[in-house]
C-alpha cells in the first residue's frame, strides 16, 4: 500500500484500491483502459484483415471452386452459431449494464449466460470441424474432394477455400477461447463483488472485445457459408 | 502501344556499366539528372549546416537566441518545389518504364527458363544454350521467361534491363543491343545456395556471325518439338484440326479473345494456354463445359510447356482470317509456308530499325509458321516477297 | 580520466539551479547522490526482472538490443570479410547466405525496430508528457518478455541450422525449397511482433490520456509526435506481417498451395503482404530517429524548431502515406505497369514530408546558438546522411531507373544510408543526449565527439562505394562477384575497410559509455539546458518521475535562462515511495 494510500483519503475506498499508482484518477484510468482496447481492436482488424484480403484475392481467382467448397458447409449450423453469438452479445451487453448499475447477482447471471453461449458456439464449431476431418477436407493432410465440381471449379481451388475457411474460423475460434478465459476472469471478480458502479472498466472493455469477436463472425458467416447457395 | 524513345548518345560515365542497348543511354540520362538533383540538395543542405554551425556557433555559454517564428511562405516553397521536381522524375521514370516493359511486336523471341542455378535459353530456330545467350547486334530481342522452381530475376546491367522470373507466370524483357561483346548476365533475386553462381554472359554478335552461330546447331524448333509433344501427349485426339474433336479446335485461337462458359472474355495468350494445359477446368471455352480434360500438371516441364505454346501459336491464323486461315494450317505442319501479308507483324522495315534486320532471314532451317503474332525479328520484319 | 576531460561546464552555465562546476555544486552533488531515484529505489535482480517502471524496462531493452546489435554486427563483419575478394573463398555459399539473412533479421527485427521506441521512447514518453509511467506498465514489461522469448526462439533457430531465405522470406523459396529453420524463425518473429504491437499500443494510449495539465497536443515535443506516428504503424502494420509469417509456416508445413502456383496460389501475393508491413516498418525505424533529431537540434542550438506544426504533421503524413507505397518493391516482380505507376507516384509523394523535415531542421540552425556537443554532431550527420539516403530513394522510386538498380548494391547502400546513417546516428544522438538523464552521469565529451567523427567517416567509406557498385550492376546477396570487373574489387575493399572503421566507431562509445556509468561526472538535472519536462526532474529521475505533477504553462522549445527553468522537485530528497508497494493493490 503506497501510492494508493495517498488517494485513500480523497476517493472512495473501493475505487482507490482499484486505482493504479500511475494514474491521477479513476476517470483517467478508465479512459486509458477503454482506449487501449479500441487500439487493440484496430490491431485485430488488421490481423483478420490480412486473411480477408487473402480471401478476396483467391475468391477472385477461384470463384466457382469457392462456391463449391462453400456449398459443402452446413449452413444450418453456421446460422445457428450466428444466432448464438448475437444472443451472447446481448447477454454481454446486459452484463456490462448490470456492472454499471451495481447488481452483482445479475452481473454474474449474464456473464455465465455469455459463457454458455460462447461454449455452445465452440461445441457446434467442433462438430463442424469433425465433419470436415471425416470427409478429408482438411487442406494439406490428404485433402480429398469427391463431390461434383461445377464448371470452372478445381480441386486445388476447393482446397484453397478450405484452408481459408480453417484459418479464418480457427483464428476466430481462438479468439472465442480467449474470450471465454476473460469471461472466467470476470466471473471470478464479479463473484467477489469487485465491480461496482464506480469501478467496472474491466467488464466494459472485455465487452468491447466480445462484441468485436462476434462482429468478425457476422462477416465470416456470409463470406464462407453462403457462397454456394445457388448451387443445387 | 510502344512509346518510341529518341536516340540518345551519351559518353560513358565513370562508374557505370557499358551502354550496350538502345535503352542504356536513356537510363543513364535519367541517372545523371537524378545525380545532379542529389548533389544539388545534398550540397545545399551540407553547406548550409556548415555555414550555420560556424556562423552561429555558441560564443558565450548562457546565450539564448531569439526564438524563430516560422515562415509559411518558406514552408510552402520547400513543399512545392521538391514536389514539382519529384513529378518530373516520376514522369521521366514512368515513360522509360513503359518503353522497357512494352515489348515491340517485331522482335526475335527467345524462351528463357530459370532453374536453380542456371539459365536455359531456347531460340526459335531450335538452338539451346545454358548460361550463355547469343543475340544479334541491332535486332530487337524479346525474352519470354519463366522458372521451374523459385523466383529468379534476369538482369543484364549493360542493357539496363531486368525482370523477375516468377513460377507459374510468363514475364518479358526486351532489348536491342548496340554493341558487340560479352556482357554480364545475373540472377538478381535471391534463389538459394548458389544464387551467386547463377550468372552468365550475353554475347552480342554481328548479324552474320549470329547466322553462322545459329547454323551450328542441330535441334528442332520449339514449335516443331511442341507439335511432337502435342501428338505424344494425346492432345491431338481431342483438339483435332477439323472441328470434330471433343475439345476446341486450336487453329486460329492464339492471340484472339475467346468466350468462356462463365461469360468471361479471355485473351488466348501464353498465360492462358499454360493455364489450360495445367489447370484445364479453370477457364473453359463456351460450348465445351461438359468436357473433362485431364490436367497435365507434373507431366510437362516448363520447357515443354513453352514448346507447346510455340506450337499453339504457330497454329494461329492471320488476323482477319477465321476459318480461312485455319484451313491453311490443316495438317498442322508448321513448316507450311504461309502468306505473310496478313500477319499483324509483317510491318516491313520499321523506321526506327537503324540497321537492316537480316537476322534469320537467310537461315536455312528457319521455321516460319503461318501468321505468327510475334515471330522472330527477321521473319517478321522481312518485307513481303 | 577525470571530470576535467569532460568539457561540460560551458554547457552548464547556471550554477544555481543546474549546478555545473564541482566546487560550487558540492552540496548539490550530495543531494543528488542521496535522492531516491529509479536506479537505487530497489536492488537485486528480481527488482529488475519484475519491474513495472518504464525507465527500468527501457534499460532492460537497452541491454538486450545492444546484445543483438553485437551479434548482428558480427555477421556484418563476416560478410564484409568474405567480399574482400571476388571469389567466394572465406565461407561456403550456404554459410554466406545464412550470414546476410541473419544479419538482416537481427538488425531489423531485434535492433532497429525496437531501438529508439523501446529504449528512448520507453524512457522518455512518460517523462516528456509529465506522466508517472506508461498507461499499462505491466503490458510494457510483458512486451519486453515477449521480445525476449521471440528473440530466444529466433536465435535458437539461427544457431541450430540457421536461416537462408534472406530477411524477406520470399516464397516459394522459403516455403518449398529452403532447408533451413524457416518455421522456427517465423514463429520467433511472429512472437516478437506482439512486443512491438504492445509498445505501440502503450504509447498511443499514454500520449492520449496521460498528458500533464497544460500539455496540449501542440506543446508536445516532436519526439512524442514521431513516436505517436511510429506507434500507429506498429499497431496497424505488425499484425499483417504476423499473419503473413503464419501463412508461410502453414504453407511450409502443410503444402496447401497458398503461395504455390502449381496449386493455384500466387507467390507475388506474398510479396504484397510482406511489403505491406515491411515498407511501413522502414518508417518505424526512421520516424523515431527524426523525433530524436528534432529534439537534439533544438536543444543544442537553443532554438525552437522551425515550423513545429509542419514537422509534427509530416510525421503523421509519413505514417499514413507509408502504408500506400509498398508496391514500389515490386516494380520488377511482374506487377502490372499501371499499378507500378501509381505506387511510384505515391512514393514520390511520401518523399516530400521528409524533405520538409530536412529543410525545417536546417532552418532551425539559422541564428541559433550552436554547440558542437556529441549529440549535435550525430544529429547534424544524421541530416546529411539522411538527405543522401532519401534522395537516392528517389532513384528507386523512379520506375525506369529502379529496373536497373533494384536488387543491386545500390539498394543496399540506399537503405543503409537510411538505417545506419539515419536511424543509428539518431539513436546514438539520442543516447548521448539523454545519457545524463538515464544514468545520472555525463559521458566524456571529447571521446564522444571523436567517436561521432569516426562513425561518420567509417560509415561513408563503407556505404558510398556501394552506390557505385550498384549502378555498375553488382547484385546484392552475392557470395562471389565478377572477377573480370577490376573496379568491383577496389570498391568492395574500400567498403570492407570502411566497415572496420565503422566497427571501431561503435566500439569507442560502448567503452566510454560503460566507463561513464561508474566514473562519469554527476549530471545536473538539466545539463544542456533543454526545455522538455524530462529535464525538469532530477537526473536520474525518481521512480514516479516527478515529485509533483508538473503543470505546463509554456510552449514547446521555449528557451529561457536556466534559472527560470525550475526543476520540479529539485532538492526534494524525500525518498520516493517504492513502486513495489503498489503491486498488491493494482493486481486486479
Amino acid at each position: 500500500m503506497s501510492a494508493a494510500d495517498i488517494h485513500l483519503t480523497e476517493a472512495d475506498a473501493h475505487a482507490a484500491t482499484a486505482l493504479q499508482h500511475h494514474f491521477d484518477n479513476m476517470e483517467q484510468q478508465r479512459e486509458a483502459g477503454a482506449l487501449g482496447m479500441w487500439v487493440f481492436l484496430l490491431t485485430e482488424i488488421m490481423f483478420f484483415g490480412g486473411l480477408f484480403t487473402g480471401y478476396v484475392i483467391y475468391r477472385m481467382y477461384n470463384a466457382a471452386s469457392f462456391a463449391a467448397g462453400s456449398h459443402h458447409l452446413n449452413v444450418r449450423l453456421g446460422a445457428l452459431n450466428t444466432v448464438v453469438l448475437i444472443c451472447s452479445s446481448l447477454t454481454m451487453a446486459l452484463a456490462v449494464y448490470y456492472a454499471q448499475t451495481g447488481s452483482r447477482r445479475n452481473q454474474i447471471i449474464f456473464i455465465i449466460l455469455t459463457m454458455i453461449l460462447g461454449a455452445t458456439f465452440l461445441v457446434v464449431k467442433a462438430f463442424e470441424y469433425a465433419d470436415k476431418f471425416e470427409h478429408h477436407l482438411f487442406p494439406g493432410l490428404g485433402f480429398q474432394w469427391t463431390e461434383h465440381l461445377p464448371p470452372g471449379a478445381t480441386v486445388h481451388g476447393v482446397q484453397m477455400f478450405y484452408w481459408i475457411y480453417f484459418a479464418m474460423t480457427g483464428l476466430h475460434a481462438l479468439h472465442m477461447i480467449i474470450g471465454l478465459g476473460i469471461m472466467a476472469f470476470l466471473l471470478y471478480f464479479a463473484w467477489r463483488g469487485r465491480y461496482t458502479p464506480e469501478y467496472h472498466a474491466p467488464v466494459e472493455i472485455s465487452g468491447l472485445y466480445w462484441h468485436f469477436v462476434d462482429i468478425v463472425w457476422i462477416f465470416l458467416f456470409p463470406l464462407l457459408y453462403l457462397l454456394g447457395a445457388h448451387l443445387h | 502501344m510502344q512509346i518510341p524513345l529518341p536516340k540518345i548518345d551519351l559518353p560513358r560515365i565513370p562508374f557505370t556499366p557499358e551502354q550496350a542497348s538502345t535503352l542504356a543511354g536513356h537510363v543513364d540520362a535519367l541517372y545523371l539528372y537524378l545525380v545532379a538533383i542529389t548533389l544539388f540538395f545534398t550540397v545545399l543542405v551540407v553547406v548550409l549546416i556548415f555555414y550555420f554551425s560556424v556562423r552561429y556557433r555558441r560564443i558565450t555559454p548562457d546565450e539564448i537566441p531569439r526564438p524563430n517564428a516560422g515562415a509559411l511562405p518558406l514552408e510552402v516553397m520547400w513543399t512545392i518545389i521538391p514536389l514539382l521536381i519529384a513529378m518530373t522524375i516520376f514522369v521521366w521514370g514512368a515513360s522509360l518504364f513503359f518503353a522497357l516493359y512494352r515489348p515491340p511486336t517485331d522482335a526475335i523471341e527467345i524462351f528463357v527458363v530459370g532453374k536453380q542455378w542456371m539459365w536455359k535459353f531456347q531460340h526459335t530456330e531450335g538452338q539451346r544454350e545454358i548460361n550463355e545467350l547469343h543475340v544479334p547486334l541491332g535486332a530487337k530481342v524479346k525474352l519470354t521467361m519463366t522458372t521451374e522452381d523459385v523466383i529468379h530475376s534476369f538482369a543484364v546491367p549493360a542493357f539496363r534491363v531486368r525482370s523477375d522470373v516468377v513460377p507459374g507466370r510468363y514475364t518479358y524483357v526486351w532489348f536491342q543491343a548496340t554493341k558487340t561483346g560479352r556482357f554480364h548476365l545475373f540472377c538478381t533475386e535471391y534463389c538459394g545456395t548458389n544464387h551467386s553462381g547463377m550468372i552468365g554472359y550475353v554475347e552480342v554478335l554481328e548479324p552474320a556471325d549470329y547466322q553462322a552461330w545459329l547454323a551450328g546447331g542441330t535441334s528442332e524448333s520449339p514449335a516443331a518439338q511442341g507439335e511432337r509433344l502435342f501428338q505424344s501427349l494425346g492432345c491431338a485426339s481431342c483438339h483435332r484440326m477439323d472441328a470434330q474433336g471433343r475439345g476446341p479446335m486450336l487453329t486460329g485461337v492464339f492471340g484472339k479473345t475467346q468466350k468462356m462458359t462463365n461469360g468471361q472474355d479471355v485473351l488466348a495468350d501464353e498465360a492462358y494456354v499454360r493455364e489450360s494445359i495445367l489447370n484445364p477446368q479453370a477457364k473453359i471455352v463456351l460450348g465445351f463445359g461438359s468436357v473433362q480434360m485431364p490436367s497435365f500438371q507434373g507431366q510437362v516441364t516448363e520447357e515443354q510447356l513453352l514448346n507447346l505454346i510455340a506450337y499453339v501459336r504457330s497454329l494461329a491464323a492471320p488476323q482477319q482470317g477465321g476459318t480461312a486461315g485455319a484451313g491453311q494450317a490443316q495438317g498442322g505442319t508448321v513448316t507450311t509456308a504461309a502468306p505473310a501479308a496478313g500477319s499483324t507483324t509483317t510491318t516491313g522495315v520499321q523506321p526506327d530499325t537503324q540497321r537492316s534486320n537480316p537476322v534469320g532471314a537467310t537461315s536455312p532451317r528457319r521455321v516460319v509458321p503461318p501468321g505468327r503474332t510475334t515471330p522472330s525479328g527477321g521473319g517478321g520484319a522481312r518485307p513481303p516477297r | 580520466m577525470s571530470a576535467a576531460d569532460t568539457p561540460l561546464n560551458p554547457m552548464n552555465p547556471a550554477a544555481p539551479a543546474g549546478a555545473g562546476a564541482p566546487p560550487a555544486a558540492a552540496p548539490e552533488f550530495r543531494a543528488r547522490f542521496a535522492h531516491k531515484n529509479y536506479l537505487n529505489a530497489h536492488y537485486g535482480i528480481m527488482s529488475w526482472l519484475l519491474t513495472k517502471d518504464h525507465k527500468r524496462i527501457a534499460l532492460l531493452y537497452l541491454g538486450s538490443i545492444t546484445l543483438f546489435f553485437v551479434v548482428g554486427g558480427a555477421y556484418a563483419i563476416a560478410i564484409r570479410l568474405e567480399l574482400l575478394t571476388p571469389a567466394g573463398d572465406l565461407v561456403q555459399p550456404q554459410t554466406y547466405n545464412k550470414l546476410f539473412t541473419q544479419h538482416g533479421i537481427i538488425m531489423i527485427f531485434f535492433f532497429l525496430i525496437p531501438s529508439i521506441p523501446a529504449v528512448l521512447g520507453n524512457f522518455l514518453v512518460p517523462l516528456m508528457i509529465g506522466a508517472k509511467d506508461l498507461a499499462f506498465p505491466r503490458i510494457n514489461l510483458l512486451s519486453w518478455y515477449i521480445y525476449l522469448v521471440g528473440g530466444v526462439i529466433t536465435i535458437w533457430a539461427l544457431l541450430n541450422g540457421g536461416l537462408d531465405t534472406g530477411w524477406t522470406f520470399y516464397v516459394p523459396y522459403s516455403t518449398n525449397f529452403s532447408n533451413s529453420y524457416v518455421v522456427v524463425a517465423g514463429v520467433g518473429l511472429f512472437i516478437t511482433g506482439f512486443s512491438s504491437i504492445l509498445t505501440g499500443l502503450n504509447f498511443i494510449v499514454t500520449i492520449h490520456t496521460m498528458r500533464a495539465p497544460g500539455m496540449t497536443w501542440f506543446r508536445l515535443p516532436l519526439f512524442i509526435w514521431a513516436n505517436y506516428a511510429t506507434s500507429l504503424i506498429m499497431i496497424l502494420g505488425t499484425p499483417v506481417i504476423a499473419i503473413t509469417l503464419l501463412l508461410v509456416a502453414m504453407e511450409r508445413v502443410l503444402h496447401i498451395g497458398i503461395f504455390d502456383p502449381r496449386l493455384g496460389g500466387d507467390p507475388v501475393l506474398f510479396q504484397h503482404f510482406f511489403w505491406f508491413y515491411s515498407h511501413p516498418a522502414v518508417y518505424i525505424m526512421i520516424l523515431p530517429g527524426m523525433g530524436v533529431v528534432s529534439e537534439v537540434i533544438s536543444t543544442h542550438s537553443r532554438k525552437n524548431i522551425f515550423g513545429y506544426s509542419f514537422v509534427a504533421f509530416s510525421s503523421l503524413a509519413i505514417a499514413v502515406f507509408g502504408f500506400l507505397v509498398w508496391g514500389h518493391h515490386l516494380f520488377t516482380s511482374s506487377q502490372s505497369v499501371y499499378a507500378g505507376m501509381i505506387f511510384s507516384l505515391i512514393s514520390f509523394a511520401v518523399a516530400i514530408p521528409s524533405a520538409v523535415k530536412v529543410f525545417n531542421w536546417t532552418a532551425t540552425l539559422y541564428k541559433g546558438s550552436i554547440s558542437y556537443s556529441t549529440p549535435m554532431l550525430y544529429a547534424l550527420s544524421f541530416i546529411g546522411l539522411f538527405t543522401m539516403g532519401g534522395l537516392t530513394g528517389l532513384f528507386l522510386a523512379a520506375l525506369g531507373m529502379d529496373v536497373h538498380l533494384t536488387d543491386t548494391y545500390f539498394i543496399v547502400a540506399h537503405f543503409h544510408y537510411i538505417m545506419v546513417g539515419g536511424a543509428l546516428s539518431a539513436y546514438m544522438a539520442g543516447l548521448h543526449n539523454w545519457w545524463p538523464k538515464i544514468t545520472g552521469r555525463m559521458y566524456p565529451e571529447g571521446w564522444g565527439r571523436f567517436a561521432a567523427l569516426v562513425l561518420f567517416v567509417g560509415f561513408n567509406l563503407t556505404f558510398f562505394p556501394q552506390f557505385l557498385l550498384g549502378y555498375m550492376g553488382m547484385p546484392r546477396r552475392y557470395h562471389a562477384y565478377a572477377a573480370d570487373e577490376p573496379l568491383w574489387q577496389v570498391l568492395n575493399v574500400m567498403s570492407s575497410a570502411g566497415a572496420s572503421v565503422l566497427a571501431l566507431g561503435m566500439l569507442i562509445p560502448a567503452i566510454y559509455l560503460l566507463w561513464s556509468m561508474r566514473y562519469g561526472a554527476f549530471a545536473p538535472p538539466n545539463p544542456w539546458p533543454a526545455t522538455g519536462l524530462e529535464w525538469r526532474t532530477l537526473s536520474p529521475p525518481p521512480t514516479e518521475n516527478f515529485a509533483t505533477t508538473p503543470i505546463v504553462t509554456w510552449e514547446a522549445y521555449e528557451y529561457r535562462p536556466v534559472e527560470e527553468m525550475e526543476v520540479i522537485g529539485a532538492g526534494d530528497v524525500r525518498p520516493v515511495q517504492p513502486m513495489g508497494g503498489t503491486i498488491s493493490t493494482s493486481d486486479s
